[in-house]
């Protein structure tokens, strides 16, 4: 083997093996890297129920209830499997509204309402001329119409 | 036919035959990026229509998407030089992947920041410890390591080798920030354009980003020969073309 083919291999081996150990650490730790949880995984049972995590999953349309004079707002949170009933009392981010995606930060309480320190909006990898999108959900509606 | 392309690659990669040939084509580099950015921005920001969910703001991809590409292109880039210099030992490998360096982080640098600006009234935050956003912080220490390591050695061919091995250790966090936002829950969007499937973005809104993307890569390219022709006279310093060249000025 001359030199050139064994600074070659070098290089090979180097690679695999910070690879092979980079895929080991992340699978080590892949609870860790999650984001937050779904609705469906605290239905489960898989999230702390003693310290605070984060939950994300979609707004659920028509849910979003605000009291008077003050910031305090309550919805639903779903990921179309499981619901789980979302408490907060702070400014909500510009993209915060019904059907929209969001992960809220806090804990669960005794009678199983997350009650949210932080909401964060999260949006999707869609983006369209407001005219496309009306004319997408008009399309959908009619396509509901017929199958009723 | 394989010792044609090794003795091109051999007449190519001579510090001398470089430096001219170099300084040729980034006219041409920078007159395209210059070009295309003008014509990217204003499709971008005049004629494509605002969004049906972020309005005007999400005008800033036009920046940021083809900055964080080009940081992720860069390294790729770097680490391919930097381990053709170490396996075939040519030097003008090297210069090149020391050359990107900066460039590179300077584009990580700024798709932080413009995420980051954007993440505020739209996501509600400026910073969030997610996957995406964690693994391209690495890719910019993974710049700044590199050139740390460039500049703590004396001895350049030490310093080469020591960065390149750097550089090709780190190209496994490639693959982790591109995929980041499907392995794991992450408040970061998914991919819109390099994906399978068909881009889920307008056209009207696509064609201003790819002429962005584009222009970045020529920019890129202009940059990167002005910096290695750079590098490669102060290497060659103390050898006879460098000294020919300033003579005749």
């Amino acid at each position: 083997m001359n030199k050139r083919s064994r600074r070659k291999m070098l290089v090979v081996l180097v690679l695999f093996g910070v690879s092979v150990a980079t895929v080991l650490g992340l699978t080590a730790f892949q609870e860790n890297l999650l984001y937050f949880y779904s609705p469906a995984q605290i239905a489960a049972g898989e999230a702390p129920d003693s310290r605070s995590f984060r939950v994300g999953g979609l707004v659920v349309a028509g849910s979003v209830q605000r009291e008077e004079g003050n910031l305090a707002v309550q919805f639903d949170l779903t990921d179309n499997t499981a619901t789980v009933p979302v408490s907060y009392d702070g400014i909500l981010p510009d993209l915060f509204r019904e059907g929209q995606g969001i992960v809220a930060m806090g804990k669960i309480d005794s009678s199983g309402t997350f009650v949210a320190e932080e909401v964060l909006a999260k949006h999707d990898e869609n983006y369209m001329p407001p005219e496309v999108a009306d004319a997408l959900k008009a399309a959908e509606q009619a396509r509901r119409n017929e199958s009723i | 036919m394989f010792s044609k392309i090794w003795k091109w690659i051999q007449t190519f990669s001579s510090p001398k035959y470089f430096y001219g040939t170099a300084g040729k084509l980034i006219p041409w580099f920078a007159a395209g990026a210059l070009a295309l950015t003008v014509w990217g921005l204003y499709l971008g920001l005049f004629v494509a229509p605002p969004d049906y969910q972020q309005g005007e703001s999400y005008r800033i991809i036009y920046v940021h998407v083809p900055a964080a590409w080009m940081s992720l292109f860069i390294y790729v880039a770097m680490a391919v030089s930097a381990s053709v210099g170490l396996i075939w030992q040519i030097r003008l490998a090297d210069v090149i992947a020391s050359a990107s360096a900066p460039i590179g982080a300077a584009f990580a640098f700024i798709a932080l920041v413009t995420g980051s600006l954007w993440g505020k009234p739209m996501w509600g935050a400026y910073w969030v410890w997610d996957a995406r956003l964690t693994s391209e912080l690495i890719l910019l220490f993974l710049y700044f390591g590199y050139m740390a390591l460039q500049s703590a050695i004396e001895d350049q061919r030490t310093a080469d080798k020591a960065s390149g091995l750097l550089a090709i250790v780190g190209v496994v966090n490639v693959p982790i920030i591109h995929y980041s936002v499907e392995w794991w829950n992450t408040l970061h969007q998914g991919a819109t354009v390099t994906k399978f499937d068909k881009p889920s973005i307008d056209t009207s809104m696509l064609i201003p980003l790819l002429l962005m993307a584009l222009a970045f890569k020529l920019f890129y390219a202009a940059l990167v020969l002005v910096r290695a022709r750079n590098e490669v006279l102060y290497r060659d310093r103390n050898r006879r073309w460098v000294r020919e060249l300033i003579q005749k000025l």
